[in-house]
């Protein structure tokens, strides 16, 4: 009923008192902006926590050396000795014992960082020690040449597999990089190794977590044979490593299996034990610990949208009250009570509606920043800002009626004569 | 004119609180008859029931007994929204505080009618223009009221009273808010829509001056017509008052 005069009125009257418009809005642009913001960044989060857990292999199993539980308050005891961690040997024995039930067993070091220099070229690395099974485990596509191979491991060979990114700053994407010689400089001097394979570098939330640096600065991965990473570091022995089934075997069966088979090896440890991770269960604490922070926030939206809906309904029964004689002269001029039903509540939707989509894109603004700490990717989900902007309506609707009903109702006789 | 009746009231009474001690009889068994074409005021004293018969006559309220036929339609025990159809096609009224829509300029004001009455949009921009033509607001016809000054304002609701050519104009003091030159200049307004559009005229007033202007006096005290008489209108041919 004259829906394009109700509009056209409805926003030339929020339009001669913008202060008061953005007041009776505020509580709808808090509901709605907060809702969009926490969902957006729920997706980014979750989208990218699981891809990176999927990246990661989400059937990996993580073995990792941990003090017991029973200590009780004597704090951690500062130097862990090489005994008490996983040496080589124990794991080639358990990668024997179940040769059947392992797909890939990874064990990494960290080498420190450093940089690759070539006259006035360079790049940012960071060494990681790694063994043959490192390609799968942490799902390393090579571009060019191999991986890392059980030889270099063996031989400590001076073998170096880089990211296509350092290749591009290095070589300029000219030569072929198999077969050079790179030269790393680190804080304790500069060692060459000899260039095996290139591997494609992506960006992911953990590796990139807290980087500012330019694309070019950025630091990739340059993984070496872990018993040459290890000549430098503390202890020969490692403290944690990654393991994965065969696909036919169940993961989880296989998880009981290396804890019983690790509880065996610290039975008699009195200090440590080994505590075994599976990277599902990773992802289901970090999904399950989002949808609470949904719920809540999502509480807190709801009583923001519906103190902001009363804030409407407030706000049009003043408006009734003021524009009293105006729908008296209306009344006169022959409009039905019914059309004047309608103009408050066009009224009252078109203020919910402009208040959801200053809240959509407040809320966007606001999740792109938070997406951008997080370092994940910003995906604008458009249903929830169609149900967004479709739930103001609703508010619209359903607080503007009773003022509506009320204008709707008014005696022309007395609304004429109101003061 | 034409011997076509307008307004034909038959013992029209009107009471307040109906049922209780306090019942009020304002209008008491007013019979009335206004034929087309008719330029007729109402005078009475604050309390006389002139607004009240206003009222009625304007189809914003129904008579407690009685017959009431607007133009050969029985609007006496109309739904309010026949009432509403009535007022928006065959009444046009104006107001003493003109009662135009704050927020929209004059061209929309003028318009309003025959949005309510379903005209089509490029329909009530041409006639709403030619309106405001007539009463000398074309200038002025996109801005707001608060733009405007009192005697403009009227002119504009006058335009207004004529957009959906109603069967009468329902003036209630229409000069009561302004100064004397400016009700000068919209009395003649009226006096030119009487005449030139030989529109049937209606008009409330205190004001034994301007009653005189018109062809036919009929004065009401304590809700009954004390006098209807014929009026020679002695009006004196003025040069049009200067618009603004």
């Amino acid at each position: 009923m004259f829906l394009k005069e109700n509009i056209l009125l409805a926003i030339a009257g929020l339009k001669s008192n913008k202060v008061r418009a953005l007041l009776t809005m505020l509580g709808i642009i808090i509901g709605i902006g907060s809702v969009i913001a926490i969902v957006t960044i729920g997706n980014a989060v979750t989208s990218s926590v699981s891809d990176t857990f999927s990246s990661m292999g989400a059937n990996n199993i993580m073995v990792n050396v941990a003090e017991r539980d029973d200590q009780d308050g004597r704090g951690p005891s500062g130097k862990i000795d090489d005994d008490d961690l996983i040496s080589l040997e124990q794991l080639e024995r358990f990668q024997e014992r179940y040769a059947d039930q392992i797909g890939a067993l990874s064990v990494t070091c960290g080498g420190g960082s450093g940089k690759v220099k070539d006259g006035r070229l360079y790049a940012n690395v960071s060494i990681e020690g790694a063994n043959e099974g490192t390609k799968e485990i942490s799902n390393i596509k090579m571009l060019k040449g191999r991986f890392l191979k059980a030889k270099d491991v063996n031989a400590m060979r001076k073998a170096a597999v880089v990211s296509d990114k350092l290749v591009h700053n290095i070589f300029k994407d000219k030569t072929d990089p198999l077969g050079k010689e790179i030269n790393i400089y680190k804080d304790d001097g500069v060692d060459s190794y000899t260039i095996v394979g290139v591997y494609k570098y992506e960006q992911n939330a953990f590796q990139g977590g807290g980087q500012t640096a330019s694309d070019k600065d950025i630091s990739t991965t340059l993984y070496i044979p872990v018993t040459v990473a290890q000549q430098t570091a503390e202890n020969k022995n490692f403290q944690y490593f990654m393991v994965k089934s065969k696909p036919t075997v169940d993961t989880a069966v296989f998880a009981d299996t290396v804890q019983k088979y690790f509880d065996g090896l610290y039975a008699n440890n009195e200090k440590y034990t080994c505590q075994i991770q599976n990277m599902e269960s990773y992802l289901e604490q970090a999904t399950s610990t989002l949808n609470t922070i949904s719920v809540a926030v999502a509480a807190i939206a709801a009583i923001a949208l519906l103190v902001g809906g009363i804030g409407v309904m407030n706000i049009m029964l003043v408006s009734v009250t003021e524009r009293t004689r105006e729908i008296g002269t209306r009344k006169a001029l022959g409009a039905r009570s019914i059309y004047i039903k309608m103009q408050f509540i066009v009224e009252s939707i078109i203020i919910c509606v402009i208040g959801g989509i200053i809240g959509v894109l407040l809320g966007i603004g606001l999740a792109s920043i938070g997406v951008n700490l997080l370092h994940a990717t910003l995906k604008i989900s458009i249903p929830v800002i169609i149900i967004s902007v479709g739930f103001s309506m609703c508010i619209g609707i359903f607080f503007g009626y009773y003022p509506a009903s009320k204008a709707a109702k008014l005696d022309p006789i007395e609304a004429l004569r109101y003061e | 004119m034409s011997g076509k009746v307008i307004i034909d009231m038959q013992h029209i009474v009107k009471n307040f609180y109906i049922g209780t001690p306090n019942e009020l009889h304002i209008i008491k068994d007013i019979s009335l008859t206004v034929n087309e074409g008719d330029f007729v005021s109402i005078v009475g004293a604050s309390g006389s029931g002139k607004s009240t018969l206003m009222n009625m006559i304007g189809v914003l309220d129904r008579p407690t007994s009685g017959e009431y036929v607007l133009d050969g339609i029985p609007v006496a025990q109309m739904s309010d929204n026949e009432m509403s159809d009535v007022r928006n096609r065959k009444i046009g009224f104006v107001f003493q505080t003109y009662n135009l829509i704050p927020r929209s300029s004059a061209l929309k004001n003028v318009e309003l009618p025959m949005l309510y009455a379903g005209v089509d949009r490029k329909m009530r921009t041409r006639r709403a223009k030619e309106l405001l033509d007539l009463v000398g607001m074309k200038e002025r016809m996109h801005h707001k009221p608060n733009e405007l000054s009192g005697g403009q304002k009227q002119r504009v609701a006058i335009a207004r009273a004529l957009a959906n050519d109603p069967a009468m104009i329902l003036a209630d003091e229409p000069t009561g808010a302004l100064d004397s030159s400016t009700g000068r200049m919209v009395m003649d307004l009226l006096h030119k829509v009487h005449k030139e559009g030989g529109k049937t005229i209606v008009l409330i007033t205190h004001n034994n001056d301007l009653a005189s202007e018109t062809e036919r006096i009929i004065t009401i005290k304590d809700g009954m017509i004390i006098s209807d008489v014929s009026n020679n209108p002695k009006q004196e041919e003025k040069v049009e008052a200067s618009c603004s």
